[in-house]
């Protein structure tokens, strides 16, 4: 075994971490929400949200499926735009800047505001092309750059040690779990400062969810990172701080630890305990 | 109880399963027969058939002798026969064999084939000193040899002439070649070199800048290449004289003694003497003259070399032509046009234009691109040879252009589906890492696409090569005078006129002077169509195979 530490069961403390107390109101903003709401022509998607996004933290989005959680982190990074007909009223400021002002390089903000899907979705590429892609993009093409970039993104996302050896192979050959780590690392590559992950483990075995889990944990020093997840006991283990939506509304946010032991909505608690959702 | 089991064998599914076999295997058994036919009919007209000798009696007329090969054999009744005039008793057998023979001879005969009744042939025999000639004109000779001559002296004579005959048949092939590569080769390049000479001369003269100098320059190089096509006129008296130089006597079945010049004789073989191993040789060397080779003899005769190469070259340039335009639309279609009632509406204009017939296309691509589009090339690029059309008259581009034009639909449609296949999720992966659009598009979606655009290409390869109709009006001829690539520049001769296996067949099949002579042909040139487009087809599915493997798609 590799990582002797990281194979009993998945509990808070599988880990490593030490509980701290937080408090949002003393965090660093890091994405701005003053009040946003989206419709999908007609229908409304969120419903006047509001929100401020710690800075190097983990914030977990919770809620019973169609309630707007993936909605809201896809405008983070402007994903929407992709959707025929949707249309965003209100503003998303990204340190201090309004990302839907007119005139914003969308590629830039993507470059800056990463994105993990539900699916491992890596490209019909090698290894090693997969990891350099947003690099090449941006016309990054000296190989020993690329070739710094390759190991260390590939470290960062905990998938060195298995692939080093077949970096030029194709990306389609690995495992689920290696092929969403290669999709982290190839979203680190290009530097970006928050890290959105859309339901990330959705799609993996339970061994694979725990080594995503504790590179969300270890990633988290470095980058500012929103989770999406169907899985509660997920969110408890590796988020900070966590918000509650319902019906395109967020119901309740703040820290992990007091939504989950301590909620304040009715709301809030029917979904944590299972009564609903 | 039978209705019963009946019911439950309906619902278990069987017959279901029964009809669609079939229908699977009654087309499978179209396809190899239809191969078969033409594969059997057109392979076996290279085979050096044995020569029969027999005496032809009909009642009531002399004698004669006939040699030849038995082409086929049918049973007649005998009203057939008696209305054609033949003397057949009136008591006799209800059916009669009826034999075709080819007698060669043409000069002699008058024509190469001939029928006969069977049961008058009498007499048949093999005779091993029996000698088949294939000449370039007036078709075979069967025979015997009598003797060769040099220079009208007789040099062999009975056994010996055979050999000598041999050897002497080697010498002239030798000149043949060389023959052939001063006419065609040199003498053409100098064609071109004066062609091209009076061409710039006029074009000056229409600028205006026509100066003594120029001229003058121009005379030089005119009178250099004339002098070369003096010293190649000299050497090619010379060798023609070598080429005639030697003659055979031969003698037919009946007796009649005909001088035929080498130079005229392409091989001499002696089929009766033959075993069957020196005959696979010599059908081996048959079939490659046949594929090899210039047709000769109105294309009864002879190889088509020049329509295999027209046909995979035209159908080669459309398909240069064809991809990038249809994956093009195909793009802009499914990529960035709004999809709504309009996009819907060019798409169904697309596929409706995939329906179209051939023909109309070849009446498109003669009133559009042969007199509209190329002769206003001529007035802008080549006034110098006007009034001879240069691109304005059907060629080699037109007809790529039309069967492009004919093809593309399918292209598009394939390709859109290729596009529409790429998951979603791969694209988003792309622009979350701060790819735009386009950047997307060319890296990641086209290069998973490529497999998809193969197969459109295979499509529009596969419907093009086969397309004879619109061709005839936009560039195909029964005989073309030289290949549309050759070493003068500028080496892809993109006007000229070019043969296409397609329209060999309809042009030897129905326009020929001799039906019987030409009908293996045919066959030959259907099969070699066939595999013609079959080997574009799986040069090209082998191509897509190689992409696939390397895009295969995510397993989803």
């Amino acid at each position: 075994m590799q990582h002797e530490s990281h194979t009993h069961g998945i509990d808070m403390s599988a880990l490593g971490r030490t509980k701290q107390s937080l408090q949002l109101a003393d965090e660093t903003v890091a994405i701005e929400v003053p009040g946003l709401s989206l419709f999908y022509g007609e229908k409304q998607a969120l419903f006047d949200v509001s929100l401020n996004i710690p800075k190097q933290r983990v914030t977990a989005f919770i809620g019973p499926s169609g309630c707007g959680k993936s909605t809201l982190l896809r405008t983070f990074n402007r994903m929407n735009d992709l959707v025929d007909g949707c249309r965003v009223e209100g503003a998303i400021n990204l340190d201090g800047n309004n990302i839907y002002r007119k005139g914003e390089d969308v590629a830039e903000l993507r470059r800056r505001v990463g994105m993990v899907f539900q699916k491992p979705n890596p490209f019909p590429k090698t290894i090693y092309e997969n990891v350099v892609y947003g690099l090449r993009i941006q016309g990054i093409n000296k190989k020993r750059v690329l070739d710094e970039a390759v190991e260390w993104a590939l470290k960062g996302a905990a998938l060195w040690e298995e692939v080093k050896d077949r970096l030029h192979d194709s990306a389609l050959g690995l495992s689920g779990g290696q092929q969403q780590r290669l999709v982290i690392a190839r979203t680190i590559a290009v530097e970006p400062e928050v890290l959105l992950l859309d339901e990330p483990c959705s799609a993996l075995d339970p061994i694979s969810t725990l080594k995503v889990e504790e590179l969300i944990y270890e990633l988290k020093s470095k980058y500012t990172i929103v989770i999406v997840t169907h899985n509660m006991q997920q969110a408890a283990r590796v988020s900070d701080y966590t918000a509650f939506m319902y019906m395109g509304k967020l119901v309740e946010y703040g820290d992990t630890d007091t939504l989950f032991t301590n909620p304040a909505k009715k709301q809030t608690e029917d979904y944590i305990t299972g009564r609903y959702g | 109880m039978k209705k019963d089991s009946l019911k439950s064998w309906f619902k278990s599914g069987a017959p279901g399963v029964w009809i669609s076999g079939g229908a699977v295997s009654i087309a499978v058994i179209m396809t190899i027969g239809l191969l078969s036919v033409i594969a059997v009919r057109g392979l076996a007209h290279f085979w050096p058939a044995d020569l029969i000798q027999a005496s032809y009696n009909v009642p009531g007329q002399a004698n004669h002798i006939v040699i030849g090969e038995v082409v086929q054999k049918e049973e007649v009744p005998l009203a057939r026969l008696k209305g054609a005039g033949l003397p057949v008793p009136d008591n006799g057998p209800e059916f009669m064999t009826r034999e075709l023979i080819k007698v060669g001879n043409r000069d002699l005969n008058g024509s190469d084939f001939t029928w006969v009744v069977g049961d008058w042939l009498v007499d048949q025999q093999k005779p091993v000193d029996l000698i088949a000639l294939e000449r370039r004109e007036w078709g075979n000779f069967y025979g015997y040899l009598v003797s060769v001559k040099e220079n009208g002296k007789v040099v062999a004579e009975g056994q010996a002439a055979w050999n000598e005959l041999q050897a002497r048949l080697k010498r002239a092939a030798g000149l043949a070649g060389e023959l052939q590569k001063l006419e065609k080769k040199d003498i053409g390049a100098i064609n071109h070199g004066l062609e091209r000479l009076r061409l710039q001369a006029r074009k000056l003269e229409l600028q205006g800048k026509l100066t003594p100098v120029a001229q003058a320059d121009m005379d030089a190089e005119r009178a250099e290449l004339n002098n070369r096509y003096k010293a190649i006129e000299d050497r090619l008296g010379k060798l023609h004289q070598d080429f005639s130089r030697d003659s055979l006597v031969a003698r037919d079945g009946n007796g009649r003694e005909v001088e035929i010049n080498l130079d005229k004789v392409v091989h001499a073989y002696q089929p009766n003497a033959m075993n069957n191993f020196t005959k696979l040789g010599t059908y081996f060397a048959k079939v490659w003259e046949f594929l090899s080779d210039d047709p000769r003899e109105a294309n009864t005769e002879g190889g088509i070399f020049p329509a295999i190469f027209g046909t995979v070259m035209m159908t080669l340039i459309m398909a240069v032509i064809v991809t990038p335009f249809g994956v093009l639309a195909a793009v802009y279609l499914r990529e960035y046009a709004r999809q709504g009632p309009v996009t819907r509406l060019i798409r169904i204009a697309v596929n409706n234009l995939a329906g179209v017939p051939a023909i109309v296309y070849g009446v498109f691509g003669l009133g559009f691109f042969v007199y509209v589009l190329g002769g206003s090339l001529d007035h802008l690029f080549f006034p110098e040879a006007l009034p001879a059309p240069t691109l304005g008259t059907p060629g080699l581009l037109w007809a790529s252009l039309t069967l492009a034009l004919l093809a593309v639909p399918v292209v598009i449609v394939a390709t859109e589906e290729g596009l529409a296949r790429i998951p979603r999720t791969v694209r988003e992966g792309s622009l979350a890492l701060g790819a735009t659009k386009a950047e997307t598009l060319w890296k990641i979606v086209l290069p998973m696409a490529s497999p998809a655009m193969m197969t459109g290409m295979i499509l529009a390869v596969a419907r093009a090569a086969g397309e004879v109709a619109p061709l005839m009006l936009v560039g195909v001829v029964k005989l073309a005078p030289s290949l549309p690539v050759d070493g003068n520049y500028p080496y892809l001769h993109l006007d000229q006129k070019i043969m296409h296996l397609g329209f060999h067949i309809y042009d030897v099949g129905f326009q020929s002077p001799n039906v019987e002579a030409a009908r293996p042909l045919v066959y030959a040139t259907a099969l070699l169509l066939v595999m013609v487009i079959a080997t574009l087809n799986l040069s090209a599915v082998w191509i897509r195979n190689h992409l696939r493997e390397k895009y295969k798609a995510l397993d989803s």
